[in-house]
């Protein structure tokens, strides 16, 4: 980090950056498209492991696009001004890679080593050119340098946002799979809810919530939340939903599995549930929905006679 | 909201409704790391949520500040929302318990101001809200 930094300061002092020498740089570089992409990939076999997500193809290919979009600029633009929209396709093309290593599962350094591969690429070049002109040589690699560096950081910033999207992902995939309506006595069915609730597809949930009261024909539907982690006023608001048309459709909801923390929190909020039948527990929710539909658990001994209702506590003081 | 240092901090893009699931997924790692209880964690990622849902839906896309914050021995966690966006007119009003311009509950801003321990809106009509908030540990 330090040295990037300093280089990033040492192209500001640089004699006569300004005006002419980049765009020899360029240019020249230009001519030497086909060596360089071949030199490129030659230093990221050291780089970078090939496996069956990757091939040597796709990564030739995106070697191909990097260069191609870092050489078909205008030959006057200049290196140093890497905020320059000229250089958006680049950064573009840099982006959509690296986002696209994080999905397949690359560690950030191996996706920062594919753009930092070509430092000893552009560095040969330059060498060629202005070998024997120190000053100019020393200028040129600073620029280089440092414009690397930054396509480097881009490389960066990009992964994170892709690791950022699979997570997103694999919470909505986990959504997905996680809300079966399973049926725990005839006329009763449960829904437990995991994961993340305020996507779009917390409508598709619900609404299987409902079909599933139809088919099955159940006057209870119990909703656990047990493994929703968070319960602000849009997840509220699509529970209050689901339980009123559950309840025109003549099934009564069980709210379940409201832990403390989401307890205080809802309150704080000011989410007025006190019309909804609410339960911290699943299983206390289940006990409730068999006493409404007149059923009730009870322990019977080897003999097959009703010892105690499960019902009933022990009496503390006994 | 005067005399806290910011000891850390980080900014979150609130572009899309996943932003949001990143914002509370920042949010929840910042409360864990200060040692917040489980409560106190639940609270501040419940407004995080809230706010950031404003941002998204009223304010039309905008930023969070995450940070860390500390007030001599008080550690705790500042999140500061800023959006460009058409700005609240009656801010009392929107404030108020039930008072909705959308669908909502209209719960989220008084809500969060009560999850919070300090709680500061400014905005301008055509310019955009920012809304700060801190919970202190
Ligand atoms: N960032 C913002 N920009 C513009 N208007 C806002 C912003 N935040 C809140 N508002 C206004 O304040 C009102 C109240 O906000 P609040 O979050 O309390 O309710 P809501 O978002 O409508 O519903 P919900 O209860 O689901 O959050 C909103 O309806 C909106 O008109
Ligand atoms: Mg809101």
């Amino acid at each position: 980090m330090l040295r990037l930094l300093h280089s990033a300061c040492s192209g500001q002092y640089l004699p006569d950056s300004g005006k002419e020498p980049m765009s020899t740089l360029l240019s020249a570089l230009q001519q030497e498209r086909v060596a360089m992409l071949k030199a490129w990939i030659a230093n990221l076999q050291t780089a970078i492991q090939l496996n069956d997500l990757l091939s040597q193809r796709e990564l030739d290919a995106q070697a191909a696009d990097v260069l191609n979009a870092l050489l078909s600029v205008d030959p006057e633009t200049r290196l140093q001004d890497f905020g320059s929209v000229v250089w958006r396709p680049l950064k573009d093309v840099v982006s959509s890679i690296s986002v696209s290593r994080a999905t397949l599962g690359f560690t950030p350094s191996e996706t920062a080593l594919f753009i930092l591969s070509l430092k000893p690429v552009l560095f040969e070049q330059i060498r060629k050119r202005w070998g024997a002109e120190s000053d100019k040589l020393f200028a040129e690699i600073s620029v280089v340098d440092t414009f690397v560096d930054k396509l480097g950081l881009v490389t960066t910033e990009s992964f994170i946002k892709g690791r950022e999207q699979v997570i997103v992902h694999q919470q909505e995939d986990m959504l997905e799979l996680s809300t079966p309506v399973v049926t725990l006595w005839d006329g009763i069915v449960a829904l437990p809810l995991i994961g993340t609730l305020d996507s779009a597809r917390t409508q598709v949930v619900m609404e299987t919530l409902l079909q599933a009261i139809v088919s099955t024909n159940s006057r209870i539907a119990i909703i656990d939340i047990t493994g929703v982690a968070t319960v602000d006023t849009l997840v509220a608001q699509h529970l209050l939903k689901t339980i009123t048309a559950a309840r025109l459709m003549g099934a009564e909801c069980i709210l379940s599995g409201i832990r403390p923390q989401i307890a205080q929190t809802i309150v704080h909020l000011g989410i007025n549930l006190q019309e909804i039948t609410t339960k911290a527990k699943l299983s206390d929710a289940f006990r409730v929905a068999l006493e409404k539909t007149n059923r009730r658990v009870v322990r019977v001994d080897k003999a097959g006679t009703v010892v105690t209702a499960a019902k009933q506590e022990p009496a503390k003081d006994a | 909201m005067t005399g806290a240092t910011v000891l850390q901090a980080e900014t979150v893009a609130i572009a899309t409704s996943n932003d949001v699931v990143v914002v509370r997924q920042r949010v929840r790692a910042l409360a864990l790391q200060v040692g917040l209880s489980l409560v106190d964690q639940t609270k501040i990622v419940t407004a995080a949520s809230e706010l950031g849902r404003n941002t998204l839906e009223h304010g039309l896309g905008g930023q969070v500040e995450v940070s860390l914050v500390t007030n001599g021995p008080r550690r705790g966690i500042r999140l500061s929302f800023q959006d460009t966006g058409p700005g609240i007119a009656d801010l009392e009003l929107a404030l108020r318990d039930g008072y909705t311009s959308a669908k909502g509950m209209g719960l989220g801003l008084s809500g969060s101001k009560r999850l919070m321990h300090e709680f500061a809106i400014d905005s301008t009509l055509g310019k955009g809200t920012t809304v700060t908030v801190t919970r202190w540990k």
